[in-house]
C-alpha cells in the first residue's frame, strides 16, 4: 500500500530502538513527504484561486463552487473514515449541529453569521467528540459504528423535527443581508473562495494529520487496534480526536450550506442524502489520501452534470448513479480513483526526477 | 389512559410480530455472511410495492400474492449476493456493508423517480374489517399480520434446524472454512443464505400490505427498527428477534401513547443506542 508507506517506519521510531543513522533518514523521509504534499497543495490552491479568471461563466463557478463544498464533506469523513478506519453512515449528525448552531445563533440570537460560524465549528466538534466517546469507550466498530451513527442522525432530525428552537418541520431560514460581515456574498464568487478557503485548510489540516506522529498513530490502530494498543497507543482517546476534527469539519461545510442556500430544514441537514454524500467523496477519490476526496468530489460533480444532461434534471437520477458508482467502486477499485491516478503521476513525476539526475551528473 | 393501554399493547404487539419478520431476515443474513445489509428497509419497499403491483394490475389478492413474492424476492437475493455483493467484499467486511448501501440508493432513488413520493393503500374487501379482542377492537389484517408473521417465524425455524440445507447454513454460519472443507459450496449457501432473508421481506410486504400504506420512503420506518430489533435479540440469534421485535412494538405504540407520534418514534432509538452501548451482544447473543 504506497499510500501509507510511510506509517510503518514512523511506527517503528517510537516502538523499538534504531540506529540514530536510520532514523535520520526516517525524519528526512518524513519531511520530504510533507514538503511534497505542501508544494502539491499550494500548486493547487493557486490552480483554483486562477479558475474563476478562466472559467468565469455563473454556471462554471457555480459547478466549482459545489464540488468544493462536497471535497469538505469528504475531506471532513475521511478524517474518520479514511485515517481512523472508522465508516460513518450518520455524518449528517454534525453537518446539521453546525448548520443549526449557526441558523439559531443568527435567528433567535439576532448575532452576527461569524459568530455563528466559530458557533457551529465548535458545536460540531463537540459533537464528534461525544459521538466519538460514547462509540469508542464502548469499543464499537465496522458495522455497529455505522449503525449507531445512522441512528442518531435518525434521532437528531426527529428532534430538529419536534422542538420549537428549530423552527420544528418548517425550518429556518435567514434574513437576507448580503456582505463580508454577514458571511454572505452579492455574487457566486464569494462564496466560491470562501469554500476554497476552508478546503485549503481542511486539506492541509489532512495532510497534517496524515504525516504526523498522530496519523501514524491512528493508522496503526485502524491496521491493527490490539497491537497498537500493545505498543501502549491510547486508541480511543485517538479515535475520539479524529471524531471531533471531523465533526468540525463537517459542522464548517453545514454553515457553508447555510449561507449559501439560506434555508435548512431537519431533513435537508440530517437526512441521509449529506451522509451519503460525504462518505461518496472519500470513498471514491481514495480513503486515507489526502486529495482524495477533491478527486472523489471533483468525479462526482462530473457524474451529476453528465445525469442532468442524460436524464434532464431529474433528481434521483443523480443519486442512483452515485449508487452505482458506488457499487462499481467498491468491487472493481476498492482503493478509489486516486490510487488509480496516483501511479501515473509517479512514473511523471519519476521521468523528470530522473532529467533532473542526469542534468546534475 | 389505562382504557387505551390494551388496544395500544396489542396494537404494538402486532406490529413487533411484523417487524420480528423483517429482523428474521437481517439477522439470518448477519448470523451467516457476518454483515448488516443496509439495504434490507429498501428491498421491503421493493417487495410492497411488488404486492401493490400485483393486486393492481392482476388484481391478486395480497396473501395470494405470497406464493409469487416470496420465491421471487429469494431470486433477487440469490442473484444480488452472487453477483454483486459477493464479489464486492475483497476480505473485508467493510466493502460488503457499502456494497449494500449503494444497492440502497439505487433502489430507494429509482423508486423514487418510478413511484413518485405518494403514498399507496389497497383496498380490500376485508381490509376495514374489525375485530374484537377483550374490549379492544383490531382490524383484521392486524390480525391476519401477526399469525402470519408467527407462522413464517415457526416455518423458518424448522427449515434451518431440520432441513439439509438449514443444516448447510448453520454449518457455514460457525465455521466457513471447516464447511468448505466437507464440501459445501460456501459462495452458494452465502447466496442462499441472503435469498431466505429476502424471502422473509417478501412475506412480511404480503402481510404489511392489506393494512399499511406504501412509499419509496417506507423503507426507513422499517429498517431502523429492525435494526434494532436485531441489535436487541442479540445479532443472529433467532429467538432474539422473535422477542426483540414483539419488545420494539410494544415500546414503540407505548412510547407513541405516552410522548405523542412524533416524539414516540424516539423511544426506540433510545433503546437501540443504549443495548448499541450497553449491551452490544443483546438479549439472547453470544458474542459481539
Amino acid at each position: 500500500m504506497p499510500e501509507h508507506a510511510a506509517l510503518p517506519p514512523a511506527m517503528a521510531r517510537h516502538a523499538a530502538p534504531v540506529a540514530p543513522g536510520s532514523q535520520c533518514v526516517e525524519l528526512r523521509r518524513l519531511n520530504h513527504a510533507v514538503a511534497r504534499s505542501i508544494r502539491t497543495l499550494s500548486g493547487l490552491g493557486v490552480l483554483f484561486v486562477l479558475a474563476p479568471f478562466v472559467f468565469h461563466g455563473e454556471f462554471q463557478i457555480t459547478f466549482l463552487t459545489l464540488a468544493l463544498y462536497v471535497t469538505l464533506l469528504g475531506v471532513a469523513w475521511n478524517m474518520l473514515g479514511g485515517f481512523a478506519g472508522q465508516y460513518s453512515f450518520g455524518h449528517a449528525i454534525f453537518f446539521g449541529v453546525g448548520a443549526y448552531a449557526a441558523a439559531i445563533v443568527q435567528v433567535q440570537g439576532g448575532l452576527n453569521a461569524w459568530f455563528g460560524w466559530v458557533a457551529g465549528m465548535c458545536l460540531g466538534g463537540l459533537a464528534g467528540a461525544a459521538v466519538g466517546a460514547v462509540s469508542f469507550r464502548y469499543g464499537l466498530r465496522g458495522s455497529y459504528f455505522a449503525l449507531v451513527t445512522l441512528a442518531i442522525a435518525e434521532v437528531c432530525r426527529i428532534i430538529a423535527n419536534s422542538i420549537s428552537i428549530t423552527g420544528a418541520g418548517v425550518g429556518m431560514m435567514i434574513p437576507l443581508q448580503p456582505g463580508l460581515a454577514h458571511l454572505q456574498f452579492a455574487g457566486k464568487l464569494g462564496y466560491y473562495y470562501w469554500i476554497l478557503a476552508m478546503v485549503t485548510v481542511a486539506l492541509a489540516l489532512s495532510s497534517w494529520v496524515r504525516h504526523s506522529r498522530f496519523g501514524a498513530a491512528l493508522a496503526a490502530v485502524r491496521d491493527n487496534e490490539e497491537s497498537a494498543r500493545a505498543l501502549g497507543i491510547d486508541a480511543t482517546a485517538l479515535k475520539v480526536m479524529a471524531s471531533a476534527l471531523s465533526g468540525a469539519l463537517m459542522a464548517s461545510a453545514g454553515v457553508f450550506y447555510l449561507q449559501y442556500f439560506h434555508y435548512i430544514d431537519p431533513t435537508l441537514v440530517f437526512g441521509p442524502a449529506v451522509s451519503v454524500q460525504a462518505l461518496l467523496a472519500a470513498i471514491v477519490g481514495g480513503l486515507g489520501s489526502v486529495l482524495g476526496p477533491l478527486i472523489g468530489a471533483i468525479a462526482l460533480a462530473v457524474l451529476n452534470e453528465i445525469g442532468a444532461h442524460l436524464f434532464g434534471g431529474i433528481p434521483e437520477f443523480s443519486m442512483v448513479l452515485y449508487g452505482i458508482l458506488l457499487i462499481l467502486i467498491v468491487r472493481f477499485m476498492p482503493h478509489g480513483l486516486a490510487r488509480g491516478v496516483a501511479p501515473l503521476v509517479r512514473r511523471l513525476r519519476g521521468a523528470s526526477g530522473r532529467r533532473e539526475d542526469t542534468a546534475g551528473a | 389512559m389505562s382504557a387505551a393501554l390494551w388496544p395500544a399493547l396489542l396494537n404494538g404487539l402486532t406490529m413487533g410480530a411484523i417487524y420480528a419478520l423483517i429482523a428474521l431476515g437481517l439477522t439470518l443474513i448477519y448470523g451467516v455472511l457476518h454483515i448488516i445489509n443496509f439495504a434490507h428497509g429498501s428491498l421491503l419497499m421493493l417487495a410492497m410495492y411488488g404486492v401493490l403491483l400485483l393486486f393492481e394490475r392482476t388484481g391478486t389478492d395480497p396473501y395470494l400474492a405470497l406464493i409469487v413474492m416470496v420465491p421471487a424476492m429469494f431470486v433477487l437475493g440469490y442473484g444480488l449476493q452472487r453477483f454483486i455483493i459477493g464479489p464486492a467484499r475483497h476480505g473485508r467486511d467493510e466493502n460488503t456493508i457499502l456494497a449494500t448501501l449503494g444497492i440502497s440508493i439505487v433502489i430507494e432513488n429509482l423508486a423514487a423517480w418510478y413511484f413518485k413520493s405518494d403514498t399507496h393503500q389497497i383496498a380490500t374487501a376485508y381490509g376495514d374489517t374489525m375485530v374484537d379482542l377483550a374490549g379492544a377492537l383490531i382490524a383484521l389484517p392486524r390480525l391476519l399480520a401477526l399469525a402470519g408473521a408467527m407462522v413464517s417465524c415457526a416455518l423458518l425455524a424448522l427449515f434451518i434446524r431440520h432441513s439439509d440445507t438449514g443444516r448447510a447454513i448453520r454449518a457455514v454460519a460457525r465455521e466457513p472454512e471447516g464447511a468448505r472443507a466437507v464440501g459445501i459450496d460456501v459462495a452458494h449457501v452465502f447466496a442462499v443464505s441472503f435469498g431466505i432473508g429476502l424471502a422473509c421481506l417478501g412475506a412480511a410486504a404480503c402481510f404489511l400490505l392489506p393494512a399499511f400504506y406504501v412509499s419509496p420512503m417506507v423503507g426507513h420506518s422499517f429498517v431502523l427498527l429492525a435494526f434494532t430489533v436485531v441489535v436487541l435479540g442479540g445479532m443472529g440469534s433467532f429467538t432474539g428477534s422473535l422477542v426483540g421485535g414483539l419488545l420494539i412494538g410494544i415500546v414503540e405504540s407505548l412510547g407513541g401513547l405516552l410522548l405523542g407520534e412524533s416524539l414516540g418514534q424516539i423511544g426506540v432509538f433510545i433503546v437501540f443506542v443504549g443495548v448499541l452501548l450497553f449491551r452490544p451482544t443483546g438479549l439472547f447473543g453470544h458474542h459481539a
